[in-house]
Order: C-alpha cells, then structure tokens, then sequence
C-alpha cells in the first residue's frame, strides 16, 4: 500500500471546530494534522485518534481572528503559510472561517486537494469565506439543499 | 442547575441581561453563566454565577450537569446541547445590533425551531415565556438524538476526495 494521504484539516474556534470533528471520519487511516485557534483540544483529537486506529495527529495552534482583527490576520497567515510548507498536504480541509480561508487558498497554490463545507449556520446564503472559497475549493460544499448551485456550492449532507 | 452559555466570540449582554431579569423573578433557580466577558461595557449578571471563559472539558461538565441550556443560536451550542441529549432556549443574535456580523442566526433559528429539543425566543420578550415552559416540563422532554459525527454521505464525499487518484 502506498503512505497514508496527509490532510491537514483546519477550523476557527466555537461552532467552526465543532462541525469539523464531526467530520473526523471522513479522514481515517490518513495522516491528519489539526489547526485550531485553542490549544485545548489537543488531548481530546488524540484520544480519538487512538480510539480509532489511527496514527497521532499533528496539532498546531494559531491566534483566532475575524474579518476585521487585520493584524492578526497577517499573523495567522503568516503561521499557516509556515505550516503549509512543512506539512504539504494532500488534502486540506475546512468549515472556516478566516483561517479555512487561507489555508485552502495556500493549499491550492501547493497543488493540494480541497474541501470547503460551508458552516450549518448559513441557511440562506453561503459564508463570505465560503463564497470566496469557492473557486479554489475541489469540493465545494453549503449543508443546505436551498444554498446548493448546479455549479456549486453543492449540498452533500450535513453534520447534523 | 440551567447553563447559559453565549459561544467563545462575541459578548451577548442583551440575553444575560433577560436571564439574570428572570433568575430575579425566580428565587432558588440555580444557573451558572459562560459570558465572553469583553471591555467595559459587558453587563455582569447580578443573581448568578458566571465566568468569561471556560475549559472544554469543564464545558462538557457543565452541559451534562444541566437541567437544560440556554445560549445564542450559534451552531456550537446547538450541537453540543443536541449531543447531550439536553434541551435548549435560544436567543438568535442580531445583525443590526451588531451582536453579530449579520442576521444568519436568526434564519438558523427558524429552520431548526421544528427539532424536537430547541426552543427558540424571538426576542428578549419571549425569552421568560420560553424558559418558565421548559422549566415546567422538568426532564420530560423530547431531544433528537444525534450520533456523534456528520452524516454518512458527507463523510463519503469528503473520503472520495480524499482519496481520489
């Protein structure tokens, strides 16, 4: 069997972290490597890891920022832009936002596979992230059926 | 105990404030509140126990320690509660009151107002009608059970990706 595919799977605090470890499935028998914006969950994603067969995941932490937080912005990609050149994934994948955002446009640039699922929380239209995301995204997903596009967003399920 | 909790982010004093009104009107209910404390200006709840922040593992302690939750309509909580087969008010944040960055709460709310488990107060007003019904029918009610991860044909998708050639 060839190496295990490496995903770097990348996620803001609060509900954005939530939704993206119920997608921890979707990443079995990879070599996963977490970014969040807490250092407290590293512990929890390696239990699971464990409990599930599969190898230690990696975990970087970066600064949150939103939108408007400019500096910190800079600064978080700054981190992931370092982080991409070490990791080189095969896949990234994220449910945003601004960091989901960066990571899955520097992932692209790198030649890597990307997933965008657009948070359960926009019922009605796609995120601002998502929407930018979209044309970078190899798979480009909204969780509600009244979002999807033929073109995309397209709708797959949800974490619910 | 009734656990209110308003996300990681963004203060949300108009629900504090609706909450520690109603604990006033109703001595000997017991709640303990996470509440994003940011700048001065953040209310701080006089009739009961707070922090601004809280450890995950404290978090889910305080989850499964509670009669019910009452929180934003942020998808965080909502998961969490639904996960924990416990019941939950919320109140939607408001773009035009800059609770928020827009109003997509308050569209989350209405689709997922029809789950059973998840009350949803429109306004401030409605939230003391809320919290006296749930309260009212103790632990009898209905959550939906959910398993602990997405459904299976998102992951499926996600894996086909993963592990296209």
């Amino acid at each position: 069997m060839s190496r295990r595919p490496k995903v770097l799977a990348v996620a803001s605090g609060g509900g954005h972290w939530i939704q993206l470890c119920r997608l921890l499935p979707a990443w079995d028998g990879c070599a996963v490597i977490y970014v969040a914006t807490d250092p407290a969950f590293r512990d929890e994603m390696r239990a699971i890891a464990r409990s599930r067969g599969n190898p230690e995941p990696g975990y970087y932490v970066i600064p949150d920022a939103n939108r408007w937080q400019k500096l910190k912005l800079l600064k978080q990609l700054a981190l992931l832009i370092g982080i991409m050149l070490k990791v080189r994934p095969d896949t990234v994948i994220t449910t945003g936002a601004a960091p989901g955002y960066f990571a899955l446009r520097l992932g692209k640039l790198l030649g890597a596979r990307t997933v965008w699922v657009d948070s359960i929380a926009n019922a009605e239209e796609m995120s601002l992230s998502g929407r930018q995301a979209g044309p970078y995204a190899s798979l480009w997903l909204t969780q509600w059926p009244e979002v999807a596009e033929p073109d995309g967003p397209h709708f797959a399920g949800s974490v619910l | 105990m009734i656990f209110l909790t308003i996300g990681s982010h963004e203060p949300f004093d108009r629900l504090v404030r609706a909450v520690d009104d109603w604990v006033a009107m109703h001595p000997g209910v017991e709640v303990f509140g996470q509440i994003t404390e940011r700048g001065a200006a953040s209310y701080a709840p006089k009739n009961f126990p707070w922090v601004a922040k809280i450890a995950p593992g404290e978090y889910q302690a305080k989850v499964d320690a509670a009669e019910f939750l009452i929180a934003h309509a942020g998808m965080g909580s909502i998961i969490t509660a639904l996960r924990a087969n416990k019941p939950i008010v919320v109140l939607p944040r408001r773009g035009d009151l800059a609770e928020t960055r827009n109003d997509h709460q308050i569209a989350t709310a209405a689709k997922l107002a029809s789950k059973p488990g998840i009350f949803v107060a429109a306004t401030e007003a409605d939230l003391p009608a809320q919290l006296d019904a749930v309260r009212a029918k103790g632990g009898q009610i209905d959550t939906a059970l959910v398993s602990p991860f997405a459904e299976d044909r998102l992951i499926a998708a996600i894996r086909g990706t993963i592990f296209s050639r």
